[in-house]
């Protein structure tokens, strides 16, 4: 495991439910420290632990990357904490489907997915069945 | 590592959830509310989220199914505490607690059961705020 805090990129392993709370605690010190807003940090820190919880238990374990992110292509430059969830897991067959489950569909992946994409701006899945799934969130500082 | 807390105040238990939740402390919840009401006889549960940070779909679901099982066991519960980041999140994620009694402090929440129990006596269908599922 490298990173500390202030890095600018760390990588967490998910293995087991208690990395769920050390992943969560870890997104909410980056938030804080990238200067993200409280309810930023919850949003950030939620869409984490949803994420987190998936891969440990849908990917068979995985990584969390936690990395800061700068925009330049825009008129005003912006910040932002980009969290990654990788994992080598079974993957997701019908994204469509996983992206639009609804809280009461009783998946299991349920509300997770597009829960997540609602609490971030942006958001990005990749997954190949038998080879795993890759999940990408950005949330992007508010400056004054 | 953090567990569940849980005190009687009168007849109303008080739960107290830990700052660092973890998924198979959320599930003992049911388990050991469940357990207390009907070794106490409480007349109400009141579930104290304060010092948590975030409410994910699980831990909501825990929350929710925990309001169900005191309430079949034919106790009044409250979820009282929440913070309004975490409530934000919670309307954001579309998750909002539906049919739960919420209430702002420990005290609200002990007079909303109160109110609860009280519509309850009289019949009236629909005591609760929010709807019933």
């Amino acid at each position: 495991m490298t990173g500390f805090i202030g890095a600018e990129s760390e990588t967490l392993p998910l293995m087991i439910t208690s990395d769920v709370v050390h992943a969560r605690r870890r997104v909410r010190e980056r938030a804080m420290a990238v200067g993200l807003d409280l309810v930023s940090q919850t949003k950030i820190v939620t869409a984490a632990s949803e994420l987190a919880r998936n891969t440990v238990i849908y990917g068979g374990g995985g990584q969390l990357h936690i990395d800061v992110v700068t925009d330049d292509t825009s008129v005003r430059p912006r910040v932002g904490l980009r969290i990654t969830f990788v994992d080598e897991g079974p993957g997701i067959a019908d994204l469509d489907r996983a992206m639009t489950g609804g809280w009461s569909s009783g998946t299991g992946l349920g509300l997770g997915l597009p829960g997540s994409q609602r609490l971030v701006h942006e958001f990005d899945i990749a997954s190949t069945p038998g080879q795993g799934t890759r999940i990408t969130a950005v949330l992007w500082r508010r400056d004054p | 590592m953090s567990r569940v807390h849980i005190v009687q105040v009168g007849s109303v238990l008080v739960a107290t959830l830990g700052d660092e939740l973890d998924d198979e402390s959320a599930l003992g919840l049911q388990t050991d509310i469940g357990e207390r009401v009907v070794r106490s006889r409480g007349a109400g549960v009141l579930l104290d989220i304060s010092a948590l940070d975030i409410v994910d779909s699980f831990i909501c679901r825990v929350l929710g199914d925990t309001a169900k099982v005191v309430r079949v066991l034919g106790a009044e519960v409250a979820i009282v505490g929440m913070r309004p980041a975490v409530a934000i999140t919670l309307v954001e994620l579309g998750l909002p607690l539906d049919g739960v009694t919420t209430a702002l402090t420990l005290d609200a929440g002990m007079a909303a059961l109160t109110r609860i129990a009280a519509a309850r006596k009289r019949g009236d269908a629909s005591p609760r705020t929010g709807t019933l599922r």
